[in-house]
C-alpha cells in the first residue's frame, strides 16, 4: 500500500509529464528498434514469414562477408579520424564566436551552419575534386605543371578516402556546434568574475578551469552527436564516391545494411550489422561519456572553481 | 552586466582580428553550397549546363521564378497544397515536439523516481541507434494505427524520438536546484515550477531545439508515409519536378532555393533571440 502511495504520488507526477513523450517514443521508436533486433536473429526478405537462424547472421558476417570487414575497418578508421577532430572543430569555432558582437557572431554561426541547411551540399566537392582535367583541383595542378595528368580524386582508392574526410570535417560544424553556441551563452558570468579576481592568467586557463567544466552538459549533446555521425558515415561517401565505390574503398557498415535491406531485401542480415554499429557506438559512448564526466568533477587546483561561490 | 564584462578577460585586438580572419576564411567554405544554390537559381537555362559549372551566372535572370506559377497551372495539385502539408507538419509537429520533449526532460533532470536511470540510459542508448532498419517495424506499426497516409503518419514519427529530450535535460540539469527548493516552498506545483521557471529559463535551449526540429521536418520527405497527392510534400514535388528533365531544371533550381528559406529565417530569428539568459533572468547561485 505505501509503495503505491508513493508511485502515484510524486512520482506520479513526474510519470504524468513524462507520458506525452514517452507514449509515441516507445510506439514509434523503441518498439521498431526492438523489432529490428529481433529481426537480426532471422531470415526476412519482407515478403516470406521471417525464419528463426539463431546468431547465423552474425557468423556470416565475421566469417564469411569480406566485405563487412572492409566496411568495419573503414568505418572505424573514419570515425577516429573525422570525430574527435571535428569535435573539438566545432567546440573552437563556437569559443571563438562567442567574444564576437552579436551581429558578427550571428554572422558567422549563419555562415558555419549553412551547409546543414542545404540540401545538395555535396555537389560543389564533386565540381572540386572531378576526376577529369576541367576539375577545379585538377585544372589548377595541371596549369601549374604540378601534374601530368588528372588525378582520379573520386575513385582512385589511394586518394578517395582523405576526400571523404575532408568533406565530412567541413560540414561538422552542425547540430553540436550550435549545442555548443548555445551552452556558451548559457555559463554564469560570476565564476569569470571571481576567477579574474583570482588571478587566471589567459583565455587558455579561463577555458580549462571555468567554461569547459561548465559546459559539461553542452560537451555531452556534441559527443552524442559526433557519435551518431562519426559512425554512421556514409551518405557522403556514395554521393562523392559512387555506391558501391572502387574496391569497396570508402564502403562503410551504413552502405553496407542499406545495401542489404534495401537492394539485396535481405532485411535479417541487415538489421544483424545494424546491431553491430549499435554496438559500438554504444561502447564508444560509455567510453567518451564517462571520460567526460571524470574530466568536469575532477578538481583540477583552481581554487575559485569551487561550486559554492 | 556592463561591469560585469569588463571584469572579465578579454582577447588583444590583434588576437580578435586574426580569429576575425580565419574565421571568415572558413565561413566562406561552408557557405559554398548556399552561394551555388543562388546563383543557381537565377541562371538561364543554357548557363545551368555549362561544362565545367561556373561559379558565378553571366545573364541572371527571374524567368526561373517566374515560371514556377506558369508551370504549377498545369499541375493536378495546385502549389498552395504542398506548401500547406509542409507548413502545416512543420508548425504542428515542431510545437507539439518541443512541448513535450522539454516536459519529459524536466523530471527526468531534476526530480527522483523510480526507474528513471534506467529510462536515461534508454534515451541516450536511442539516439546512436541508426534508423535505416527501424523504419520497416515503424511503417507496419503506422499502418496498423491506420495512421498511412495522413498527417500522422507525417508528425508521429518525428515527435518519438529522444534526441530533443536528451538535449533540454542536458541544459535543465544546470539549473540551480535552491530556486527549484524556493519555489516548491512557496507552494509551486511541479507543472508550475516547470512552466513558470524553468522553461522560461532554458530559452536557449529550446530555441536551438526549435531550429533542429523545424529543419529536420521542413526537410522530410514523407514519401514513404503518404501516396495521395494532396497530402505529400513540398520536397517530394521537387522531385517530381525535377524528374522532367532538363526542361524543368531551372524551375527546379528556383524552387530549391525558395523552399531553403523559411528553415534559414526560423535559424537566424531564433538566434537573435538567444541571450544570455542566467545574467538576464537574474538567477545566480
Amino acid at each position: 500500500m505505501r509503495k503505491k502511495s508513493a508511485f502515484s504520488g510524486k512520482s506520479g507526477e513526474s510519470w504524468f509529464m513524462l507520458s506525452f513523450w514517452l507514449i509515441p517514443f516507445v510506439l514509434f521508436t523503441l518498439i521498431p528498434v526492438g523489432i529490428s533486433v529481433a529481426v537480426s536473429f532471422t531470415n526476412y526478405n519482407m515478403l516470406q514469414p521471417a525464419r528463426f537462424l539463431g546468431i547465423a547472421n552474425y557468423l556470416r558476417m565475421f566469417l564469411d562477408d569480406d566485405i563487412f570487414i572492409k566496411s568495419l575497418s573503414n568505418t572505424l578508421l573514419f570515425a577516429l579520424v573525422t570525430g574527435p577532430v571535428g569535435y573539438v572543430l566545432s567546440f573552437a569555432a563556437a569559443w571563438f564566436i562567442n567574444d564576437f558582437s552579436k551581429g558578427t557572431r550571428g554572422a558567422l554561426t549563419f555562415l558555419f551552419y549553412s551547409p546543414s541547411m542545404v540540401g545538395s551540399v555535396y555537389v560543389i566537392w564533386t565540381y572540386l575534386f572531378s576526376n577529369d582535367s576541367y576539375g577545379v583541383i585538377n585544372s589548377f595542378l595541371l596549369s601549374a605543371n604540378l601534374l601530368r595528368e588528372p588525378i582520379y580524386w573520386l575513385t582512385d582508392p589511394s586518394y578517395n578516402f582523405y576526400v571523404v574526410v575532408i568533406v565530412v570535417l567541413w560540414m561538422s560544424m552542425g547540430n553540436g556546434f550550435l549545442a555548443f553556441v548555445a551552452g556558451l551563452k548559457q555559463l554564469n558570468p560570476v565564476y569569470y568574475e571571481s576567477a579574474s579576481i583570482d588571478g587566471l592568467q589567459n583565455r587558455w586557463q579561463e577555458l580549462w578551469y571555468i567554461t569547459l567544466p561548465q559546459m559539461t552538459p553542452q560537451l555531452l549533446i556534441g559527443a552524442v552527436l559526433s557519435v551518431s555521425s562519426a559512425f554512421a558515415i556514409g551518405a557522403q561517401n556514395a554521393a562523392l564516391t559512387g555506391n558501391p565505390s572502387t574496391d569497396y574503398s570508402t564502403h562503410t557498415l551504413l552502405l553496407h545494411i542499406l545495401d542489404h535491406g534495401t537492394q539485396r531485401l535481405e532485411m535479417g542480415y541487415a538489421s544483424a550489422v545494424a546491431v553491430v554499429l549499435f554496438t559500438i557506438m554504444l561502447g564508444s559512448w560509455a567510453l567518451i561519456s564517462r571520460g567526460l564526466r571524470a574530466f568536469s568533477g575532477k578538481e583540477r587546483g583552481c581554487t575559485s572553481c569551487d561550486q559554492s561561490v | 552586466m556592463h561591469v560585469m564584462r569588463s571584469k572579465r578577460l578579454t582577447r588583444s585586438v590583434f588576437g580578435k582580428a586574426l580569429s576575425l580572419f580565419f574565421l571568415l576564411v572558413l565561413g566562406a567554405f561552408t557557405a559554398l553550397p548556399f552561394y551555388y544554390s543562388v546563383i543557381n537559381a537565377f541562371k538561364p537555362v543554357e548557363e545551368l549546363f555549362l561544362f565545367p559549372p561556373r561559379f558565378m551566372v553571366y545573364n541572371p535572370t527571374w524567368s526561373n521564378f517566374t515560371d514556377i506559377i506558369r508551370v504549377q497551372a498545369e499541375a493536378l495539385v495546385p502549389l498552395e497544397r504542398y506548401v500547406f502539408n509542409t507548413v502545416f507538419t512543420t508548425l504542428a509537429g515542431t510545437v507539439i515536439y518541443v512541448l513535450i520533449a522539454s516536459m519529459a526532460a524536466y523530471p527526468l533532470s531534476k526530480r527522483q523516481f523510480k526507474g528513471q536511470k534506467l529510462l536515461k540510459k534508454v534515451i541516450v542508448s536511442a539516439i546512436l541507434f541508426r534508423p535505416e532498419v527501424a523504419a520497416l517495424p515503424q511503417y507496419i506499426l503506422l499502418s496498423k494505427a491506420g495512421l498511412i497516409d495522413g498527417y500522422g503518419s507525417l508528425i508521429l514519427p518525428s515527435v518519438s524520438g529522444s534526441f530533443g529530450v536528451f538535449l533540454m535535460m542536458q541544459f535543465i540539469s544546470g539549473f540551480p536546484d535552491e530556486v527549484l527548493e524556493a519555489a516548491r516552498i512557496d507552494g509551486c506545483s511541479e507543472r508550475g515550477v516547470f512552466f513558470r521557471i524553468v522553461f522560461p529559463s532554458v530559452k536557449p535551449a529550446w530555441l536551438t531545439l526549435i531550429i533542429f526540429t523545424v529543419i529536420s521536418l521542413w526537410n522530410q520527405t514523407g514519401a514513404q508515409f503518404v501516396y495521395s497527392e494532396s497530402l505529400k510534400l513540398l520536397p517530394v514535388m521537387v522531385t517530381q519536378l525535377s524528374a522532367a528533365g532538363i526542361v524543368r531544371s531551372g524551375v527546379t533550381a528556383a524552387l530549391s532555393l525558395l523552399l531553403m528559406l523559411p528553415p534559414m529565417i526560423i535559424f537566424l530569428l531564433a538566434q537573435g533571440a538567444i541571450v544570455e539568459t542566467m545574467a538576464h533572468s537574474g538567477i545566480k547561485e
